[in-house]
C-alpha cells in the first residue's frame, strides 16, 4: 500500500497565434514540435514506433534500414507526425491540433509533478525556438482544457495497475473518487456549459465535457471511466488506466495530490478495501457536474443507497480508507512520500471543510477564483467582465513573465514543491527507475542510431546491418538505471551495445 | 475589503499579519497582474478560439 506504481501524465496544450486567428492549429502545433526537434537532433529525428505488436521476447524485427526505404516511408516530412522522443524519454508530438508532451513513466507523484513540470519547460523553449525560425508569427501555449466555446482537450492521466483487479471494480470504486476529487484537484473556470454561456465559476475545466459513465471515447460523449486498453505492456499482467476526467494544474498541490490520491486509491481497490464503503453514485454524470457548479462545496451527491455526502466527505471516506490499509501494513515504516501524501490530503480536506479561500496558495481553483474576487473588490467588475475571462485564460499562459499562475509562483503566492534545479534537469535527464531511462538514456547517447522508439520498444539502426533491430521494452519497471546504467555506459557506441544486450539473459525484456 | 482581526497571540508570523497588510499585499498582487494581463481582454478571449481534443 503506497503511493508507488508505474505512472504517467500527457497534456494537449492550447495553442494561439496572436493577431492570426485562422491560423492552421495542426501547421502551429507542428512548428512548435519541429522546432524543439530540429533543435535537440540537428534535423536526425527518430520516428514513433507506431507498430502495435511488439514482438515477444528476444525478437528482432526485420525491416529495411533507412537507407534502402522509398522516401514516402519517411515520415518526417509530414507534419501530423511530428513527433520527438526526448532524452528524458518522454515524448513531444502533434495531437492532431495541439501539441502535447508526455512525461516519461515514473514511480511516483512527486516524480511525476516533476517531469510534468519539464514538459512546461519544453514546450517555453520551443515556443522560443519556433519564433526565432521566423517561420511563424509568434506561437503562444496555454496549459488548459477549454476555450470557453465549445472545445476540450486534456490532461490524461495513466496509472498501471495489476491485470488481476477486475476492471467493474475500477468502475465501481474510482467513479465517485473521480465525481468529487475536484474539489482538490480542479483547474478552475469561469465559465458554465460547454460553450462557457453562464458567467459562473466552477472548480474544473473539464466536467461539463463529461457526459458518460463508462466508455471508450476520448473526443466526444467522454466518459468518467475510460475503458482504453492498450497496456504498453505485458496485457497479462498488467492494465495501463487511462484517464481522461483531470483538469490540467498548474498549482505544484494540486498536480501532486491530483496523482498521490489517485494511486492511494487504486491501490485500495487493488487490495479490495473498499468493498465494504459503496460509494457509488445514483448519477454520476450529474454529480460530476453538480459538485464543479458549487463552489460552497456544499451540494451534497446522492449514492446509490439514498444517502446524500458533499464531494469533502466522499473524499474523506477514501483518505480513512488509505490510513486504515496503511495502518494494517504498518504505516510507522511507510515510505515518506506515501506519508507526506496522506498528510497533505488530509490537511486540504479539513481546510477546504473550514475556510476553503485559505487554500489560494496550493489549490489551482481556489488561487484562480482568489484573483477574480480580488479584481471583483477592487474595481467592481461583474462576474461576466471579460477581464476576468482574461484571467482565466491567462492563469494557464506558460510563459514565467506573462502567466498568472506563474507570476503568483514568482511572487511566493504559489507553492513550489519541486525546484527550478531539479525541473531544469528533468528536462534532459529521464528517471532512473522506469525503462524511460534506458530510452531516454539511447536517445541522448546514441541519438542518430535511433530510427524509431516507443513505450515499449527502441529500434535501433545500427551501421553495417542491413536491417533495423527492435529492442523490446515491455516490462515497466526493466531498463532502469540500476539494470542497464552500466551496460549504456560501458557500450562506447551502438553496435557495442546491440552486442552487449545480445549477449545479456534477459536484459532487454521483461 | 473586511478582515476578521486576528485574536491569537501565537500564531506565526505569516498569520500575524495586519489587515492592512494583508491588503496591501492582495493590492500588490492585482497590481502586477495588471501590469501583465492581455490590455484588450475582450478580444484576448474572444480569439482564443481551440479545435477540440482528447
Amino acid at each position: 500500500m503506497s503511493v508507488h506504481r508505474v505512472m504517467g501524465l500527457e497534456t494537449e496544450f492550447g495553442i494561439s497565434v496572436p493577431g492570426h486567428p485562422t491560423m492552421n492549429a495542426m501547421v502551429s502545433s507542428s512548428h512548435i514540435v519541429t522546432a524543439y526537434a530540429h533543435a535537440v537532433s540537428d534535423g536526425a529525428n527518430a520516428h514513433w514506433d507506431y507498430e502495435l505488436e511488439s514482438p515477444l521476447r528476444d525478437a528482432r524485427g526485420y525491416d529495411q534500414s533507412r537507407a534502402e526505404a522509398d522516401p514516402s516511408q519517411l515520415t518526417d516530412e509530414d507534419p501530423g507526425m511530428a513527433n520527438v522522443i526526448l532524452t528524458n524519454g518522454g515524448r513531444l508530438y502533434v495531437d492532431h491540433a495541439h501539441p502535447e508532451y508526455s512525461t516519461p513513466e515514473v514511480t511516483n507523484p512527486r516524480d511525476a509533478l516533476l517531469w510534468d513540470r519539464a514538459g512546461m519547460s519544453v514546450m517555453r523553449r520551443a515556443m522560443d525556438l519556433a519564433a526565432a525560425t521566423g517561420a511563424t508569427p509568434p506561437i503562444l501555449l496555454y496549459k488548459n482544457n477549454t476555450d470557453n466555446k465549445g472545445a476540450s482537450y486534456g490532461c490524461h492521466e495513466n496509472y498501471l495497475m495489476r491485470r488481476s483487479t477486475p476492471f467493474a471494480d475500477i468502475v465501481r470504486y474510482l467513479t465517485p473518487f473521480f465525481v468529487t476529487r475536484q474539489v482538490v484537484t480542479g483547474s478552475g473556470r469561469l465559465g458554465v456549459g460547454q460553450d462557457g454561456r453562464t458567467a459562473a465559476f466552477q472548480l474544473s475545466q473539464r466536467a461539463d465535457f463529461f457526459e458518460v459513465e463508462v466508455g471508450l471515447e476520448t473526443t466526444l460523449k467522454r466518459p468518467i471511466i475510460n475503458t482504453r486498453d492498450e497496456p504498453h505492456a505485458d496485457p497479462e499482467r498488467y492494465r495501463r488506466l487511462h484517464v481522461i476526467v483531470g483538469d490540467a494544474n498548474l498549482s505544484d498541490t494540486s498536480t501532486y495530490l491530483k496523482m498521490g490520491s489517485t494511486a492511494l486509491v487504486l491501490a485500495l481497490i487493488e487490495a479490495g478495501a473498499l468493498v465494504d464503503s459503496d460509494l457509488m453514485l445514483a448519477r454520476p454524470v450529474a454529480e460530476m457536474h453538480a459538485v464543479s457548479h458549487d463552489c460552497t462545496l456544499r451540494h451534497r451527491v446522492t449514492l446509490a443507497d439514498g444517502r446524500r455526502l458533499t464531494a469533502i466527505e466522499m473524499q474523506r471516506i477514501y483518505l480513512e480508507q488509505a490510513y486504515r490499509l496503511c495502518e494494517q501494513q504498518a504505516y510507522a515504516a511507510f515510505d515518506a512520500q506515501t506519508k507526506d501524501v496522506l498528510e497533505q490530503w488530509d490537511r486540504v480536506l479539513t481546510s477546504l471543510a473550514d475556510d476553503p479561500m485559505s487554500l489560494a496558495t496550493e489549490l489551482d481553483w481556489v488561487a484562480k477564483k482568489a484573483l477574480m474576487e480580488g479584481y471583483i473588490t477592487r474595481d467592481g467588475l461583474p462576474w461576466s467582465s471579460p477581464r476576468l475571462q482574461a484571467i482565466d485564460l491567462q492563469y494557464s499562459d506558460i510563459r514565467r513573465e506573462r502567466g498568472l499562475a506563474a507570476r503568483l509562483e514568482d511572487r511566493g503566492r504559489l507553492v513550489r514543491l519541486v525546484s527550478d534545479a531539479e525541473v531544469a534537469a528533468a528536462v534532459t535527464d529521464p528517471p532512473e527507475d522506469t525503462r524511460a531511462y534506458f530510452r531516454g538514456e539511447c536517445m541522448r547517447r546514441f541519438p542518430d542510431a535511433i530510427a524509431a522508439a516507443s513505450w515499449d520498444s527502441v529500434v535501433f539502426d545500427v551501421p553495417g546491418h542491413d536491417s533495423l533491430l527492435r529492442v523490446p521494452t515491455l516490462e515497466p519497471l526493466r531498463g532502469t538505471r540500476a539494470h542497464v546504467g552500466d551496460l549504456l555506459a560501458g557500450s562506447p557506441d551502438v553496435a557495442a551495445l546491440i552486442q552487449r544486450l545480445g549477449g545479456a539473459p534477459s536484459g532487454s525484456d521483461g | 475589503m473586511e478582515r476578521e482581526e486576528i485574536e491569537d497571540a501565537d500564531t506565526p508570523a505569516a498569520a500575524s499579519s495586519t489587515p492592512a497588510e494583508l491588503d496591501s499585499d492582495v493590492d500588490a498582487i492585482l497590481d502586477e497582474i495588471d501590469s501583465v494581463l492581455e490590455a484588450n481582454a475582450e478580444d484576448f478571449v474572444k480569439s482564443f478560439v481551440q479545435k477540440g481534443g482528447q
